[in-house]
């Protein structure tokens, strides 16, 4: 007997590890091909990766959720799991209610994907693509046509009905993708980092694309790695990072969560513990972290801190090879959290 | 809906037609032109040499035709940007797909050998013993072998990387022709016994001494039902061993 379906989507415990990697020898010991590799932090050679470690989120429909993490935390993992196209190894994804394992055909009914990488069919046109996605979810060939046009009047790409697809921008060539997501006028739309490579105004003409779609009623899924496109867009965030969910809440109570004051982060030329206990003792200076050789320093009033912070670094005999100031954010959460930066 | 996948596949070929044509039909027919015109006329094979020839001649088209159109755009679509998402979001089973790849290259393959016979006819002139009473016959070995084919293509398609393509044709693709007797006849190689089971391994020299017997039953030839039989047993096999291989890379 299924809940009252008010989840549109739904992991539980979710894992994937990825084998590992058959490392060839390299004659000239340069690096591996892109995209041959699964991305993420360093480790073993031949090991498994553990792409997603027991990831469990709850999108009730009409939302618009966020997936925030740095690359290899496991986002684009996650959306390939929930969008049919990449197996779990443990956990269970549901869309609606169904499982997207044993009911992929039918999850995929209801689902729109804008991929990480436009792959538009480069053998149609750019109306083409649209018509036979259509036909492919059964539409007829008048109404496939029909939508057609309407979608690319919609996203300002009427003009360009009959080009190639090579011929179009990039930021053309992502609405061309959302508007093949939308053809089918699918409930829940996903999006994996729309804006990567988009310049400014392409990517707040997408943001304006994004919110009218979240206003018709759409459930809507987004990764990023970019800290003001979740604040400014999504109900809520789930901050994760190397397959693990670390904190899941509106993005105006996950800023209430991180430490308070400015952050300052400072890079030494060696460990940061040591001056951990002297950054402490100077005035107002809320909180100290210290993870590997970066010093994070929470103090009201930002800059102040600074001279001071770095008279105690030079006392205890290190340098200081970098300095950054942020204000309280999404970003400074996620630093207290893992101790790295978003990207 | 397979229909649809399969419209998208007839309009983007029916663009590139006359590439189609000329990659698939350029090595059969310069062999053609080769061994069945210059050597006859220059006294160094018989002229019954060319009855041997045809069959095999339109067997290579076949063979080409079918993996070329198959394995090629799905080392694109498995390549950097992933184009075939679009038919794998398509709601369908991911096996469909797999199976509009087959029975599109299929097509293609018939296609190019109907456009290869005529001409290599045309370049042979007169055949001795060309029959065209098993018509029906010769359409059944050609689909059976078109299909033969693609299934290979998807087998191969989804187990070779973009940057694998060269090594494709010359390692697996050109001693598939070479020793599938399409340019000699099978009970040739009795003077050759270790030749003669090595090549019973080949899908192409079933197709070859199937078209030998519809379209010169006078010439020596391998029985017609062994000839089905061992396609349908290949085609069955590396249906299986194909589909693993794209599933595997379609939804990792």
């Amino acid at each position: 007997m299924r809940a009252a379906v008010s989840m549109a989507i739904e992991t539980r415990a979710l894992r994937k590890v990825y084998a590992a990697p058959k490392l060839k020898k390299r004659r000239s010991g340069g690096p591996p091909p892109p995209g041959s590799l699964p991305s993420g932090p360093p480790r073993p050679s031949g090991s498994p990766v553990v792409a997603l470690d027991g990831l469990d989120l709850a999108v009730p429909t009409g939302e618009f959720f966020g997936l925030l993490g740095p690359n290899g935390a496991g986002k684009t993992t996650t959306i390939g799991i929930l969008t049919t196209r990449v197996l779990p190894t443990g956990g269970q994804a549901l869309i609606g209610g169904e499982d997207v394992v044993s009911h992929a055909v039918a999850v995929r009914r209801r689902i729109g994907v804008v991929p990480q990488r436009p792959n538009a069919d480069r053998g149609l046109s750019v109306v083409e693509n649209l018509i036979f996605h259509a036909a492919y979810f059964g539409f007829s060939r008048a109404l496939s046509r029909s939508r057609a046009e309407e979608i690319l009047a919609r996203m300002g790409l009427a003009d360009r009905a009959d080009a190639r697809v090579e011929h179009l921008s990039g930021g053309q060539q992502q609405r061309l993708m959302i508007a093949r997501a939308l053809i089918h006028e699918p409930e829940i739309l996903f999006l994996d980092e729309p804006t990567v490579g988009l310049d400014p105004q392409a990517r707040l003409a997408l943001w304006e694309i994004l919110r009218a779609l979240h206003t018709e009623g759409r459930t809507i899924i987004m990764t990023t790695h970019y800290m003001e496109e979740a604040e400014q867009l999504c109900d809520r965030v789930a901050i994760v990072d190397r397959g693990r969910l670390l904190a899941c809440d509106a993005p105006a109570e996950l800023r209430r969560k991180a430490p308070g004051g400015t952050l300052i982060e400072i890079s030494l030329d060696g460990a940061a513990a040591p001056v951990a206990a002297a950054a402490r003792a100077i005035g107002g200076v809320l909180e100290v972290e210290a993870h590997d050789n970066t010093l994070a320093v929470y103090h009201p009033g930002g800059g102040e801190a600074v001279a001071p912070l770095i008279g105690a670094v030079q006392a205890a005999g290190r340098q200081v090879t970098n300095i950054r100031l942020a204000p309280p954010s999404l970003e400074t959460l996620f630093v207290s959290l893992t101790g790295r930066k978003l990207d | 809906m397979l229909l649809a996948l399969l419209m998208r596949d007839v309009i983007v070929v029916r663009r590139e037609l006359a590439f189609f044509l000329m990659r698939t039909a350029m090595q059969p027919l310069m062999f053609t032109v080769v061994f069945g015109y210059l050597l006859p006329r220059m006294g160094f094979v018989h002229r019954e040499y060319t009855a041997a020839l045809l069959p095999g001649v339109l067997a290579v088209s076949l063979a080409l035709a079918a993996v070329q159109s198959v394995a090629l755009p799905m080392v694109a679509d498995f390549g950097f940007t992933r184009e075939i998402e679009d038919r794998l979001l398509a709601p369908v089973p991911s096996w469909m797909v797999a199976l509009a790849k087959v029975i599109s290259g299929a097509v293609q393959a018939v296609v190019a050998a109907s456009f290869v016979l005529p001409l290599a006819r045309l370049i042979m002139g007169p055949i001795p013993g060309l029959s065209a009473a098993h018509i029906g016959l010769v359409f059944l070995v050609t689909l059976f072998g078109a299909t033969a084919f693609s299934v290979i293509g998807l087998y191969l398609g989804s187990v070779i990387e973009g940057t694998q393509i060269g090594l494709l044709f010359g390692i697996v693709v050109a001693p598939m022709i070479m020793f599938g007797c399409a340019y000699y006849p099978w009970r040739g190689l009795d003077a050759v016994p270790l030749m003669k089971y090595v090549v019973l391994l080949n899908p192409l020299t079933y197709i070859a001494e199937g078209l030998r017997a519809v379209l010169v039953p006078a010439q020596p030839h391998m029985q017609l039902p062994v000839v089905l039989a061992a396609l349908a047993f290949m085609t069955g096999l590396f249906w299986r061993l194909g589909l693993r291989s794209f599933m595997k890379r379609a939804i990792g």
